[in-house]
């Protein structure tokens, strides 16, 4: 059975384009068919994220009008076996997302693939309600943060209102919770709300917590998904979360603050 | 040296978070509430007022409707703040049959 995955936030920055293209990545990495799909039309990003800026020849757009087919759109990615990046178009407008469009090459990616990955833009407009539109999963990027998880909590709202299987009366979207540039000792400094202080908020069941890391923009300089990135604590968690999401029992990691020693907590050398 | 003891002992913990907390909880709840209430609440309230306007002086914000849920009830709740409200000095007679059309028309 194919399954729809979409990545959304409501707020911008918090990390969906990175997650997108690590959960892609994993999911492939793991032997299942994968593909990515950018929505967010005007402002694609997702190709420069995977590294294959230079190879968009043909998009989501041009498939839609039937400008291309889909094989001829697809870029299969050179690292990873089983992985595919669905690039959007960089002059269009939001609103050539139509929704038989949308419906159309969904379903035709549905025979293909086992998953897909809707990378959402911000926001709560047409753009990021046509990604959520047809998600059997949902994973809610939220950053430890105000804004962030009250936007969260919007388009839980609208995932429980406006997505297909809300509007056919079908089971409810599968919902989880991505907590990312987390940062564990400014949560033991009362700075920075705390897993459970989101999870009690939001009610939605955790799927992974990202630790703040350099790694993400190393990453992103580069064109590598950061799950890739096997040394850093974020790549690690990511491939963590994978795991959760295709079932497996994993313990959280790196949610401890690095412990410092006694004489320097004493003396106060940082 | 005796500073950082000092500092570490007696400084009052820095709780932002718990603050950001509340106020997250508190407008949450506000927004989840005016989420799922039902459409027809906010032409409710307009001819709600529309009546109460007929024998008060009374402005949108004097009334509140809420709609909440306690389990397996659900509880309207309608309150009109009467403090500031002025009655009329001209009471329509309650004999007349109400023309809400107009009423309405004449607070909106």
């Amino acid at each position: 059975m194919s399954k729809v995955i979409t990545i959304t936030s409501g707020k911008g920055g918090v990390g969906k384009t990175t997650t997108s293209a690590a959960f892609a990545t994993g999911l492939a990495q793991r032997g299942n068919k994968t593909v990515v799909i950018d929505f967010d039309v005007g402002l694609r990003n997702l190709d420069l994220i995977m590294g294959v800026e230079r190879r968009v020849v043909f998009d989501f757009i041009n498939v839609i009008n039937g400008d291309a087919n889909l094989n001829q759109a697809l870029i299969k990615d050179k690292r990873v076996d089983n992985l595919y990046i669905f690039p959007t178009s960089q002059t269009r407008d939001k609103d050539a997302l139509s929704k038989e469009g949308v419906a159309r090459v969904i379903n035709e990616l549905r025979d293909n693939f086992d998953y897909i990955i809707c990378d959402s833009p911000a926001g709560i407009e047409h753009g990021a309600l046509t990604a959520l539109y047809h998600a059997d999963a949902a994973i809610i990027v939220t950053n430890p943060e105000v804004s962030s998880v009250r936007d969260s909590d919007r388009i839980l709202g609208m995932l429980a209102s406006k997505s297909r299987r809300a509007e056919e009366n079908e089971a409810p979207v599968d919902e989880y919770l991505l907590l990312t540039r987390y940062s564990p000792e400014r949560v033991e400094r009362g700075e920075m709300l705390s897993i459970e202080d989101v999870q009690e908020i939001l009610s939605v069941p955790l799927i992974g917590v990202i630790p703040e890391s350099e790694a993400v923009l190393k990453a992103s300089n580069t064109g590598m998904p950061v799950i890739l990135d096997t040394e850093s604590t974020a790549g690690i968690a990511y491939g963590d979360a994978v795991a959760r999401f295709l079932g497996e029992q994993r313990e959280m990691r790196f949610l401890k603050a690095q412990k410092k020693s006694l004489l320097r907590t004493l003396f106060g050398k940082a | 040296m005796m500073m950082s003891i000092m500092e570490r002992l007696f400084r009052k913990r820095n709780d932002t978070a718990s603050v950001a907390k509340e106020r997250l909880q508190i407008v949450l709840a506000h927004e989840r509430a005016g989420r799922t209430a039902p459409d027809f609440l906010p032409l409710l309230q307009k001819e709600l007022l529309s009546v109460v306007a007929k024998y008060l002086e009374v402005e949108d914000e004097m009334i509140k409707i809420t709609l909440e849920k306690a389990g397996e009830v659900s509880v309207l709740e309608i309150n009109v703040e009467l403090d500031k409200a002025r009655i009329k000095k001209s009471l329509p007679i309650a004999e007349k049959p109400v023309d809400t059309k107009k009423a309405a028309v004449g607070i909106l």
